[in-house]
């Protein structure tokens, strides 16, 4: 920590810097890895084995659909990006509840459920991207206000709002605490969009796997496929979530720094003496 | 493969989303890290 004669505190009174912003300069100290653990790696290494393999299986080993003909192929990309989107969401909506609850409040909760929303709002993206490009050759048009597309585009316009309202300037305890409560508000929208075609005639068609009678309708291959492309997509979740969610930390730990430098600085204008000690714990806690 | 100007362009998309938003992450976290020593990283 203080190899080279330096300490934190000297990163945290980084003066501000020529342009006015308060610059924070980068800490001579230790080393300096990013966001990666062992861990990451670990699970980026099985995605990178997985992504080749998923793209074998699904464009080129798995058959053709006997209706939908080499269209069927988008079925291992669409179907992972749904789910992915549901488990972001899921995980955002777990986060929103431990933040709220007063035995398990921490700003921990609050960055794992941000970084799940980005990653939700990026999946939900690309279910309805390849959505449409399933649609077009299957049903003749790229969008129809059908109950399926129209529930999950309003999860994205939720989750976009829920992300904007997280940028709104606040103390993160407020951020935190509006963030929550939105979030848990859009959640709302997940389980109306999964049963959407039950719920109303749908051009979408229903679950041909995760239905109620175990019997999923999917050759073996095609099968195998999809629940590769499903586990690659989550070791991908995973993986996003935890460097995201250290990042926002680290965006946490550089607001409080950023804020204890502006401090010090009108504090040396205004012939103060400096404030004790800068607080650097928030963003931890 | 049948449908090609429809499938390809849908893992593109994905894929490319994919690895333009890891490389952003990536890059960000980076920049962000060289501020915090190793040791006050709750991760390390």
């Amino acid at each position: 920590m203080t190899t080279g004669g330096a300490t934190a505190a000297d990163t945290e009174a980084a003066p501000p810097t020529a342009s006015g912003a308060t610059g924070v300069a980068p800490s001579p100290v230790g080393r300096h890895s990013a966001t990666g653990t062992k861990a990451t790696r670990v699970i980026g290494v099985l995605a990178l084995i997985g992504v080749p393999l998923l793209l074998l299986l699904g464009l080129v080993t798995s058959p053709e659909d006997v209706e939908m003909g080499d269209s069927v192929r988008i079925m291992y990309v669409h179907v992972p990006s749904a789910w992915l989107a549901y488990l972001a969401f899921a995980v955002t909506a777990l986060g929103s509840v431990c933040y709220l609850w007063p035995r398990t409040r921490s700003l921990a909760w609050d960055r794992f459920a941000g970084a799940s929303a980005e990653i939700g709002v990026l999946f939900t993206g690309l279910a309805l991207a390849t959505g449409m490009l399933w649609g077009r050759p299957t049903w003749g048009v790229y969008w129809t206000w059908d109950a399926r597309l129209t529930t999950t585009a309003l999860l994205f316009l939720l989750f976009l709002g829920y992300l904007a309202i997280r940028r709104l300037p606040a103390a993160p305890e407020v951020r935190a605490k509006r963030a929550a409560i939105a979030g848990l508000i859009a959640f709302v929208d997940v389980p109306i969009v999964h049963l959407s075609v039950e719920w109303w005639r749908s051009l979408h068609q229903g679950a041909t796997v995760a239905r109620r009678d175990l019997n999923a309708e999917l050759d073996g291959t095609m099968l195998f496929t999809l629940f590769l492309g499903l586990i690659v997509f989550t070791l991908i979740y995973v993986w996003l979530l935890l460097h995201r969610a250290r990042q926002l930390w680290l965006e946490d730990q550089q607001l409080d720094t950023s804020l204890d430098a502006a401090i010090a600085e009108r504090r040396r204008e205004s012939g103060l003496p400096p404030a004790a000690a800068p607080s650097t714990t928030g963003a931890a806690t | 493969m049948n449908y090609a100007q429809y499938v390809l362009p849908a893992y593109g998309v994905v894929f490319g989303a994919m690895a333009a938003f890891t490389a952003v992450l990536l890059l960000r976290g980076r920049r962000l890290g060289r501020n915090v020593a190793d040791e006050d990283k709750p991760w390390t």
